[in-house]
């Protein structure tokens, strides 16, 4: 029996450590950044997260949607209501019709969506060389590595490794699958300039501009944790009682 | 019966439809092995995971819009707009997992402890539908966000039933509700992924009925032979079970709370695309086992056959094990056995992760060969080779070794004792 299930033990176990090893070859390994929001305490880091939102505003927003969004969330990253009401109205928007049917464009209010920068798909690829930049509403959930990738990602490019020939227009990238991306370089430093005197490395930007899209993917994620911080204490001093309860139950059925 | 409860109200009641004498036949007074482990929890735990999956179900479908240009945006509506809809999702995203875990110990507690023998028959034939409707349920459901893995997981599971000559490409044009994966297919989806849950409860009713009738088997697969083999369900197991319950709810708990995506896969946060397939399309995680089968056999209606007879093998189980003896504490050889299938089980998982290249594929077909020699050629000829340990001659003799004859009155007024 023991023989059984060391063997077993040992199979399992060196499955999990040949794995990573095949898998090394295909997958790229992204470098951890630590973040404020990790772990079961973590909490956005909203200086960050602000300027990571000035970095979307600012140089994303040209080509990347952020079609989930609406300006009344800003809030939750500490803008005053009055703020997000003047990054707002600084978006024209379509409404309509009115009164005589027609369709009339307006300051963006807080209830408004995130300004898309194209009116659809084939007007992004049209101007992007062909390729379509995705809604970045929920970019760190839909790629593994999270917003590891996304730090990694935007400071991953360099020049291609000798006899790599990119297709026209392409762009080197060692984090991006296939390495070969529409997307240029973007992030060069000083390209934003932060209100609160933090230096713009092209670091500062990627860690920014990931923390800041986390929350957009993820805007309960503070709540959901304080809560399942409550929830596990709760269970657990629960599950301490029916433990007690359980023994004196059973005392006298053992 | 109804003259037992003092209160007038229930006794009314009770003399017109006995639920109250019903209850207590089955959740009080209902006699349990006294020697089962905490492993006899977890049908407890089943039940109460199909319970939050159909109650946080109820409220999702509210807030759900069963249409392929609103379904993806509609979830991230729940997800961000809906009051705690996070939280509801979660549950129930990561419920279906939780589900398959409890529901997957639970079936290795059948095949350790032969529980599927005689007189458990239907008991275990009622538990392999149980978990055939649940994967149809998950499947159908893990359609219903309308993301990458959806759409192509359902291209992918959908289009197996095309291998059958004849009826194949009816039954997937049925399955569509057209020629291609589109918006009758997620609505048909819907519809079943509401229906089967309810389907489910009724067999677990039976499950649970089929269970009351001929009682719980036991580590040891020996039949109580008296009063002093069990105790009533009430109050030993109910608060055992709910003992166990809590810490099942922690590990559900860490899930949703802290890890809510661990289980799932990042590119079903991605708009479905008919025009863009993934570069490697996997079922989530309780599918793992099966894929690989299915891509381990060549051809592509023979991986199709394999896949489905892994799941009816376990319907004709009681009549392929051939050994009397239940437990597999008193099979020395079977014991050994069962782990391999446990380990066969993990690694076919495992490769049903991996693409089907290479090494992975040799594994798979190592795996999936394992796993019919089991039950196939195994089981029936251990019967006949092996050679069982004496079994105890009663459940209580070994469990009380020691601590002398059990007092008379300790059934009857068990909470008296501080």
């Amino acid at each position: 029996m023991r023989i059984v299930k060391s063997v077993i033990l040992a199979a399992v176990l060196g499955l999990g450590l040949a794995a990573p090893v095949c898998a090394e070859e295909a997958e790229i390994s992204l470098p951890h950044v630590e973040w404020p929001h990790d772990g079961i305490f973590g909490t956005f880091d909203r200086a960050a997260a602000q300027r990571g939102f000035q970095v979307y505003k600012e140089i994303c927003s040209a080509c990347h949607s952020l079609n989930l969004l609406y300006y009344r969330d800003l809030t939750a990253l500490g803008f005053s209501d009055d703020e997000v009401k003047a990054i707002a109205a600084q978006y024209q928007v379509q409404d309509g019709p009115n009164d005589q049917g027609e369709m009339y464009d307006r300051p963006a209010l807080p209830s408004d969506h995130f300004k898309r920068p194209f009116p659809n798909d084939k007007a992004a690829r049209a101007a992007n060389n062909g390729a379509l930049p995705p809604d970045l509403s929920l970019i760190v959930k839909a790629r593994e590595g999270g917003e590891d990738y996304v730090h990694a990602m935007l400071t991953g490019f360099e020049d291609p490794p000798v006899g790599v020939k990119l297709m026209d227009g392409m762009n080197y990238n060692k984090y991006f699958p296939g390495h070969q991306m529409g997307m240029p370089p973007i992030l060069q430093p000083d390209l934003v300039t932060y209100a609160d005197g933090t230096k713009a490395t092209q670091d500062q930007m990627a860690t920014d501009v990931a923390t800041f899209l986390t929350w957009a993917a993820e805007p309960n994620l503070e709540e959901r944790k304080r809560m399942g911080v409550k929830v596990v204490l709760f269970l657990l001093v629960f599950a301490g009682l029916m433990y007690a309860v359980k023994r004196q139950v059973w005392a006298d059925a053992h | 019966m109804a003259a037992n409860y003092t209160n007038p109200i229930v006794r009314w009641i009770d003399s017109r439809l006995p639920v109250f004498t019903m209850m207590r036949h089955e959740y009080y007074d209902y006699q349990m092995p006294r020697n089962c482990n905490y492993l006899w929890s977890f049908g407890a735990f089943a039940a109460i995971t199909l319970m939050i999956m159909i109650v946080t179900g109820i409220f999702l479908a509210m807030n759900y819009t069963d249409n392929t240009l609103l379904a993806f945006t509609s979830v991230e509506r729940i997800m961000r707009d809906v009051n705690y809809g996070w939280l509801l999702r979660y549950i129930h995203m990561n419920g279906a997992s939780m589900f398959f875990i409890v529901v997957y110990i639970h079936v290795f507690r059948g095949l350790y402890y032969g529980s599927y023998k005689s007189p458990r028959e239907i008991l275990w034939m009622l538990g392999v539908v149980i978990l055939i409707l649940m994967m149809a349920t998950a499947f159908m459901g893990y359609v219903l966000p309308w993301g990458q893995m959806s759409f192509w997981g359902a291209t992918v599971i959908t289009n197996l039933f095309s291998a059958f000559p004849i009826i194949g490409d009816p039954i997937v044009t049925l399955l569509w509700g057209g020629f291609s994966i589109d918006n009758p297919t997620l609505n048909r989806f819907f519809a079943l992924h509401y229906l089967l849950p309810f389907l489910i409860l009724g067999v677990v009713v039976l499950h649970v009925a089929a269970l009351h009738i001929v009682g719980s088997n036991n580590p040891y697969g020996i039949d109580m032979k008296g009063p002093q083999d069990g105790l009533p369900f009430h109050p030993y197991f109910t608060i055992k079970d709910g003992f166990a319950l809590v810490l099942f709810f922690l590990v559900y708990a860490c899930f949703v709370f802290f890890a809510p995506n661990y289980l799932g896969h990042a590119d079903n946060y991605i708009p479905a695309n008919p025009l863009v397939t993934p570069s490697h399309i996997v079922p989530e995680w309780y599918f793992l086992p099966f894929y690989a089968m299915l891509r381990a056999v060549p051809s592509k209606l023979g991986g199709v056959l394999t896949m489905f007879s892994s799941l009816l093998v376990l319907f004709v189980l009681p009549w392929l094990d051939t050994s009397k003896i239940r437990s597999a504490k008193f099979r020395p050889i079977y014991k050994q056995f069962f782990w391999f299938l446990v380990a066969a089980c993990l690694v076919l998982g495992y490769a049903g992760s991996q693409p089907a290249e290479g090494i992975w594929l040799v594994v798979a077909r190592v795996g999936a060969v394992y796993y019919f020699f089991h039950f196939l050629i195994l089981l029936p000829l251990l019967g006949k080779l092996e050679r069982p340990l004496p079994l105890p001659t009663s459940i209580s003799e070994p469990v009380l070794k020691g601590s002398g004859p059990v007092p008379a009155g300790a059934h009857a007024k068990p909470m008296e004792k501080a």
